[in-house]
């Protein structure tokens, strides 16, 4: 079964440059010939030469970044995209979701379709698509709208699982809370399931656990690499019966996204370190899946500062919403994924308590876990938490906080009216998202 | 890649132009060793030999005055060899500082000129991306038929970006009508352009003697003389230094920044039109004040070499700004800080604790503030003065065919307009905003 990733915008094409390449070097070196079949099958497909292209499609409004990433990934002559698999135009949507969305995406509709038709048709099984971009800027966030709309519409039974970026919290893109709250609130109508890396927490665990003194989105990326290919690479699930799932996608979404009222997942993966420093480290399940337990109830997204303070409320107290820091994070599904050495003798059962779930879902269905006896990525043991609870309740949150702030003064409405998005349909983005932050709240 | 072209109109305009095409053409050749046409020439330039080695360029440029000197003297000058006479408009006699004459005689007597070498110009873009105007607010060329072609750029380009840089007269202008023109070229920037940068020549002034005084050490006035700073243009242009050069090279690096990374590549990079996109959150309110720092590299001299931090905190001080009005306890509606040089993610988003290559680095600010109202007051109040005092002016104005009271009154009122916009906005600032309500969901 195969997996289409469909790169859109700045951010998508270079978060899924990384994306590939760390899924091909991983099977590369994996021990489990299997393992390393399965997963070049997910995400490659030989060519008539034996060579190795990425089932990826590259979408851009302007030239730049495809170039770039096609001739970083030629470059490293292990793989390559294929050589008609994407679609540029000369011109950003410059940082305007409203310019993506209604204007360069219906515009070149029918190329963009045939572009990801042509994809689908090299896939003898299609698991599903990954369309990757950020939320901040026009096009990713505004064709990645359009696009995801269109897959919805051309593949209905398959699955689709959006991979987004979240913007710095300051710093940027001005306008970028505007195309933050007009993409989720439309891809919260679209995608089966929508998985999300904040490019702040990111930013920390390179400079807190990497160590890397100045950061360029090339980490960042490999970071995110890293974490979504610790989800995706292949694992032995409960209904894969022994051999390596074939339904990676629709296991994934059924997993956790059981609600269309919750969709949004979170993602941390334990250890990770600086190469030189993993030399003198070794780990231990039990080690590992504490500090992991603790960082999915305090929510804290990387493995330092974690508050061991939080603890899960008594059965009988109600639960309350938890915008506030150090509160107790409640979950309503957790999908936890584990690789490496020793892991059938890892004990999860601290992750079915059933303290940490919402009162509505039996923790036998709340948790499902994963595991894969190779070790992924050069790391010996690796745990990664999917999660759908309110560990981003605060992000999204203050995103539609400063979005409402702008809107209260109508700044820069003028830009989307042009192209056709008006007040009201910013009412409406506002309100659906109002709707996803009332039910998170009341976990 | 996207292409801009550049219009250049009136004395001043056209002094500007040139300097901006000499240091981009120094900056290509710096960079583009081998010399040939490349991506990063493309977007300001024209290659007009067919093999890829540079032997003829043309700027893309659109050269009017309505005299003929200054454009004369660009013709005997070192950059004779890039331009081609048809890029040229010219008359014999000026405008006489005088707005009327400019817009609505030479105006209608040029449109249809004007318009046919816009689109020749347009048509050599593979995806033309943006005009930039350039022009001075106090002679008559400039500011009437300046903004004549920008009204005109608006019928035949609406989709293009319209980047107006404009001159603003210094108070002790020798040109007694300029406030007149300011005020009656006011309205047309209002109305028609995307962004508006001014640039007022007192500070240009300030700037060139701070910078004279530190490489000589000796008083100021040195490089730039009070009695050369203002002349009208006599076509007295000799091949060595020239009065305006000086003050003239720092808007050409203002547009050589603003335009960097148009044309050259980078992790970071700002597109032309998310300048307007994000700077400009109401329509009329579009004008941009630029800083730019540091201000040795306009020179060359030896300054102890400046930390990124210091660079950003300069950027934001009244000294570095291209307007007179202090920026100090202002709003910010938008700001963009752009760098240029070898930095990552990181150093934008904490200080940097090493010093970088400051030969590789300068900042350069974009404020969407409020204190510009005081430039546009003082220009209200001199207008106002001047039409109670001069009324023997006026008439220079109303005998002009189509000129009438009215388009002075109006265009008073869209000043004043502007200023209670601007004014409406500060008076905010006060009241430390409280979160807008945000809008509660029905359950
Ligand atoms: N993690 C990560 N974030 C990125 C990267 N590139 C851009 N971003 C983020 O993406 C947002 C800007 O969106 P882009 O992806 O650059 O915009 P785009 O989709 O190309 O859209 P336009 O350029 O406006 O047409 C900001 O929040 C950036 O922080 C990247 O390589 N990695
Ligand atoms: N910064 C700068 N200002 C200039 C320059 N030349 C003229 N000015 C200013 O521009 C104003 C006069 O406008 P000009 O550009 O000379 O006039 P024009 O547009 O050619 O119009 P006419 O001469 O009336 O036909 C005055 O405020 C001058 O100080 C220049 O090269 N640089
Ligand atoms: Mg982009
Ligand atoms: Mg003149």
């Amino acid at each position: 079964m195969s997996v289409v990733t469909v790169q859109l915008g700045q951010c998508g094409n270079q978060v899924g440059q990384q994306l590939c390449d760390v899924m091909w070097s991983d099977a590369q070196h994996a021990e489990g010939k299997t393992y390393s079949s399965v997963s070049c099958e997910r995400f490659f497909r030989r060519t008539s030469q034996g060579d190795f292209e990425a089932r990826a499609v590259l979408i851009d409004m302007e030239p730049k970044v495809i170039k770039h990433s096609m001739n970083k990934a030629e470059k490293c002559g292990r793989w390559r995209y294929g050589e008609t698999s994407h679609f540029s135009q000369k011109q950003g949507s410059g940082n305007n979701w409203a310019n993506g969305y209604s204007v360069h995406g219906p515009r070149h509709r029918d190329a963009l379709e045939e572009l990801v038709r042509r994809e689908v048709e090299h896939c003898d099984m299609l698991a599903g698509f990954l369309p990757v971009m950020s939320v901040a800027g026009g096009t990713g966030s505004g064709v990645g709208t359009f696009v995801t709309q269109c897959l919805r519409d051309a593949y209905p039974s398959s699955f689709v699982l959006n991979h987004l970026t979240w913007p710095y919290g300051t710093g940027e893109v001005i306008v970028q809370n505007y195309n933050s709250v007009l993409t989720l609130a439309h891809l919260y109508q679209l995608s089966d399931a929508i998985l999300v890396h904040e490019n702040d927490t990111v930013h920390r665990i390179c400079s807190q656990l990497l160590k890397i003194k100045q950061i360029s989105f090339n980490d960042i990326n490999r970071v995110i690499a890293h974490q979504l290919g610790g989800v995706l690479q292949p694992t032995l699930t409960p209904d894969s019966c022994g051999t390596y799932s074939r339904h990676p996608v629709g296991e994934l979404v059924s997993a956790l996204a059981c609600h269309p009222e919750y969709k949004l997942l979170s993602v941390c993966t334990i250890p990770q370190m600086s190469s030189s420093s993993m030399a003198f480290s070794t780990f231990s399940w039990p080690a590992l899946l504490k500090h992991l337990r603790q960082m999915l109830i305090s929510n804290t997204k990387m493995e330092e500062g974690i508050d061991w303070q939080v603890r899960p409320p008594p059965a009988s107290a109600g639960r309350t919403g938890s915008l506030a820091a150090g509160s107790f994070n409640t979950s309503l599904a957790n999908l936890l994924i584990l690789r490496g050495k020793d892991v059938y003798s890892a004990e999860t059962g601290a992750f079915e308590d059933s303290a940490i779930y919402t009162s509505w879902l039996p923790p036998e269905e709340a948790f499902s876990l994963w595991k894969s006896p190779v070790p992924f990525n050069k790391y010996e043991k690796s745990a990664t938490l999917v999660s759908n609870s309110q560990a981003l309740l605060r992000p999204l949150d203050d995103m539609v906080r400063k979005a409402w702030n702008m809107f209260a003064s109508r700044a820069y409405i003028h830009q989307y009216d042009k192209f056709g998005i008006s007040e009201e349909d910013f009412l409406d983005s506002f309100t659906s998202l109002e709707q996803v932050i009332a039910s998170y709240s009341q976990l | 890649m996207t292409q801009s072209v550049i219009v250049q109109v009136g004395q001043c305009g056209n002094q500007v132009g040139c300097r901006f095409w000499d240091l981009a053409l120094r900056e290509h050749a710096h960079v583009n060793k081998k010399g040939q046409y490349d991506e990063a020439l493309s977007s300001f330039f024209r290659n007009c030999t067919s093999g890829a080695l540079l032997t003829y360029l043309h700027p893309q440029a659109v050269l009017i005055d309505m005299e003929e000197g200054v454009v004369n003297g660009i013709l005997q000058g070192a950059l004779r060899e890039v331009f081609d006479s048809a890029q040229f408009l010219t008359d014999v006699s000026g405008s006489g500082n005088n707005w009327a004459v400019g817009n609505l005689t030479y105006g209608s007597a040029y449109k249809e000129l004007i318009v046919d070498k816009l689109r020749k110009a347009a048509e050599h873009c593979d995806c033309l991306q943006c005009f930039f105007l350039i022009h001075s607010m106090g002679g008559g060329t400039g500011s009437g038929l300046g903004t004549r072609v920008l009204s005109l750029l608006e019928e035949e380009f609406p989709d293009v970006c319209r980047i107006v840089t404009a001159m603003y007269p210094s108070a002790e202008d020798d040109v007694i009508t300029s406030p007149y023109n300011s005020v009656l070229a006011m309205r047309e920037l209002t109305e028609h352009a995307d962004c508006v940068l001014p640039v007022e020549n007192q500070s240009l002034v300030n700037i060139v003697n701070k910078i004279s005084l530190m490489s000589h050490g000796t008083k100021p006035g040195s490089v730039l003389r009070k009695d050369s700073a203002v002349t009208s243009g006599q076509g007295s242009l000799s091949p060595t230094e020239k009065p305006f050069d000086a003050m003239n090279n720092i808007v050409a690096n203002l547009l050589l920044n603003i335009t960097s990374s148009a044309r050259f590549e980078g992790s970071l990079n700002m597109d032309l039109n998310e300048i307007a996109m994000n700077l400009v959150p109401f329509p009329r309110l579009h004008y941009l004040v630029p800083s730019l720092t540091p201000l040795y590299t306009l020179a060359d001299v030896n300054i102890p070499t400046r930390r990124l931090d210091q660079m950003f905190s300069d950027a934001f001080s009244k000294d570095h700004q291209l307007i007179q009005a202090d920026p100090k306890h202002s709003l910010y509606l938008a700001c963009a800080l752009m760098v240029r040089g070898n930095v990552q993610v990181s150093d934008l988003r904490f200080a940097s604790p090493t010093p970088t290559d400051p030969k590789m680095t300068s900042t350069f600010l974009l404020s969407n503030n409020t204190p510009i109202q005081q430039s546009f007051m003082t220009l209200r109040s001199f207008n106002i003065f001047l039409l109670l005092s001069f009324q023997a002016h006026l008439h220079h104005y109303l005998h002009v065919d189509g000129m009438d009271q009215s388009i002075f009154s109006e265009s008073l009122s869209s000043l004043n307009a502007l200023i209670d916009e601007y004014h409406h906005l500060d008076a905010t600032k006060a009241r430390l905003l409280p979160d807008a309500p945000r809008l509660s969901i029905a359950r």
